[in-house]
């Protein structure tokens, strides 16, 4: 789905991304893992082509990006912070979005019911508490039946029940086909979302494969122990 | 061609929202209320002549810049997130700024045109000032547009918002006030008339300047016109006058829209 080769991007003195090469499977949930400042959402907006890479090569469903806008019709993108213009009310924001999709006939709003979004939707977005905002980032995300998902922390502010709603919308859609790339400080939940792993540290990919794997190699039994074995730097990939 | 209908529609889609989120802010009901008690305090007072179109004006000249320039760097910064969920869209760069920038200037143009004709329209004055209020509307509604323009440049530059906000300040400072200070006092050094052309030269450099010339040729009372208006009324009578202005102003609105949409291109979200 996603295709990654020798991707640079420096910020001023720091290079945040040195050289990644990664491929991103088709039909999995890839999880991207890391410590603070390794270059996770730099990667994550290089795809989205918010941020512009220095150098390197990005293919999204065998689409090359390089400024041209139309591969992201088949990208749904769920940011970390969730902050919309806060004088307007939430369904009046999916309406924007949706009057911006026209390609789109009939939006996904199942996300609205399961959520229990209903009667917030209604309310001005300045508001709503993070975590219903973060309930109508995912509506929005899922609005378009993109069949590639980027969610950045997607389940930060959720309430246990909305996580969970969420975790099931993400695994349903993973068995329809659909390719997701999540990023998320919360190994447990990786744990039971993700396939595939990508450890990024200090700009560079150090690990690329599957959970299996990734415990396999620090012969570690859950996720949380073995990215943190990466991390303590005591294999090398 | 049909790319161009395009991006114009779906720029439109993208202003259309945010407009509706300023509309709805307290703070441009503020503005939009400013200019009509201003306008109607100098109404009641002292009727439509030209000494109080001329006092409205300094106000104009003095608030718009600076209230733009505040709001509309600090709309950018408020933005950001939104900024970013719509260019994860399928939608081009060109398409979100132009959205974002007629987003702003439509409302605040808006609020100053209502907020200033409103009491001329009340008083039933606007057939004896006509030419000198079109002339304040549309110098106030150039000023916006420049200054959002600025604000957008500003807000785009500089990744930290308190940077961003006085960077403003300083361009407002700079503009508004420490330029008349530095012409007065250049004059005062060099009374040479070889110094005019130069001096007509720098007033096409600062817009607040230029719309202040405008109206004061409007107004017909040279003796207030200040030293680069009455340079100017020597070198550019009536409509020439007009027309270099008209000219001058277009180009100050082209330039800061040309430099955002430049850095907004290029730059990482």
């Amino acid at each position: 789905m996603i295709r990654i080769r020798k991707l640079r991007k420096r910020f001023g003195s720091l290079e945040v991304l040195q050289g990644i090469d990664a491929d991103i499977a088709t039909g999995k949930v890839t999880g991207i893992v890391g410590p603070n400042a390794a270059g996770k959402t730099t990667l994550i907006k290089s795809i989205l082509g918010l941020t512009r890479p220095d150098s390197g090569t990005m293919e999204v469903g065998g689409v090359k990006v390089n400024g041209d806008e139309t591969y992201r019709s088949r990208i749904g993108y769920m940011p970390q912070i969730a902050k919309f213009p806060s004088n307007l009310t939430g369904a009046e924001l999916l309406a924007v979005l949706r009057e911006l999709r026209p390609d789109v006939n009939e939006p996904d709003l199942d996300l609205i019911r399961s959520l229990g979004l209903g009667l917030e939707l209604s309310k001005k977005l300045n508001e709503l508490s993070g975590g219903t905002k973060q309930k109508i980032n995912a509506v929005a995300a899922f609005m378009f039946n993109p069949t590639l998902m980027i969610l950045d922390e997607p389940t930060a502010g959720l309430d246990p029940r909305s996580s969970s709603v969420l975790k099931d919308r993400i695994l349903a859609e993973r068995r329809a086909g659909k390719t997701f790339v999540i990023t998320s400080h919360v190994m447990t939940e990786l744990e039971e979302l993700a396939d595939e792993v990508i450890f990024i540290s200090e700009g560079k990919v150090r690990f690329n494969g599957s959970v299996r794997q990734i415990k396999d190699l620090t012969r570690q039994a859950n996720l949380e122990r073995a990215v943190a074995e990466l991390m303590e730097g005591g294999v090398a990939a | 061609m049909s790319t161009t209908v395009s991006i114009r529609t779906s720029a439109w889609k993208v202003a259309r929202p945010q407009a509706r989120n300023v509309v709805r802010s307290r703070w441009l009901l503020s503005y939009a209320a400013f200019f009509l008690a201003a306008t109607e305090g100098l109404l009641r007072f002292s009727g439509g002549d030209a000494k109080t179109l001329l006092s409205l004006a300094n106000v104009v000249l003095f608030v718009v810049p600076l209230a733009t320039l505040v709001y509309g760097t600090i709309y950018l910064y408020n933005s950001r997130e939104f900024i970013e969920l719509l260019l994860a869209q399928p939608l081009k760069r060109r398409t979100v700024f132009a959205g974002l920038y007629t987003g702003l200037a439509l409302p605040l143009v808006s609020a100053f045109v209502a907020g200033v004709s409103l009491p001329f329209i009340l008083h039933g004055l606007v057939a004896d000032a006509q030419r000198s209020l079109m002339t304040m509307l549309i110098g106030g509604g150039a000023l916006t547009l420049i200054f959002t323009g600025i604000a957008f440049c500003i807000a785009l530059r500089f990744e930290d918002r308190l940077t961003g906000l006085g960077v403003a300040m300083a361009v407002w400072l700079l503009l508004a006030i420490v330029y008349d200070g530095v012409i007065l006092l250049v004059v005062a050094l060099y009374p040479d008339r070889l110094m005019e052309k130069s001096l007509l030269a720098v007033s096409l450099m600062n817009p607040v300047d230029l719309v202040r010339i405008a109206l004061l040729l409007q107004f017909d009372i040279s003796a207030l016109m200040g030293y680069t208006g009455a340079v100017f009324n020597r070198f550019f009578s009536g409509v020439t006058g007009l027309a270099v202005i008209a000219a001058a102003l277009t180009t100050w609105i082209s330039a800061p829209l040309l430099l955002g949409h430049y850095t907004f291109k290029r730059k990482d979200f």
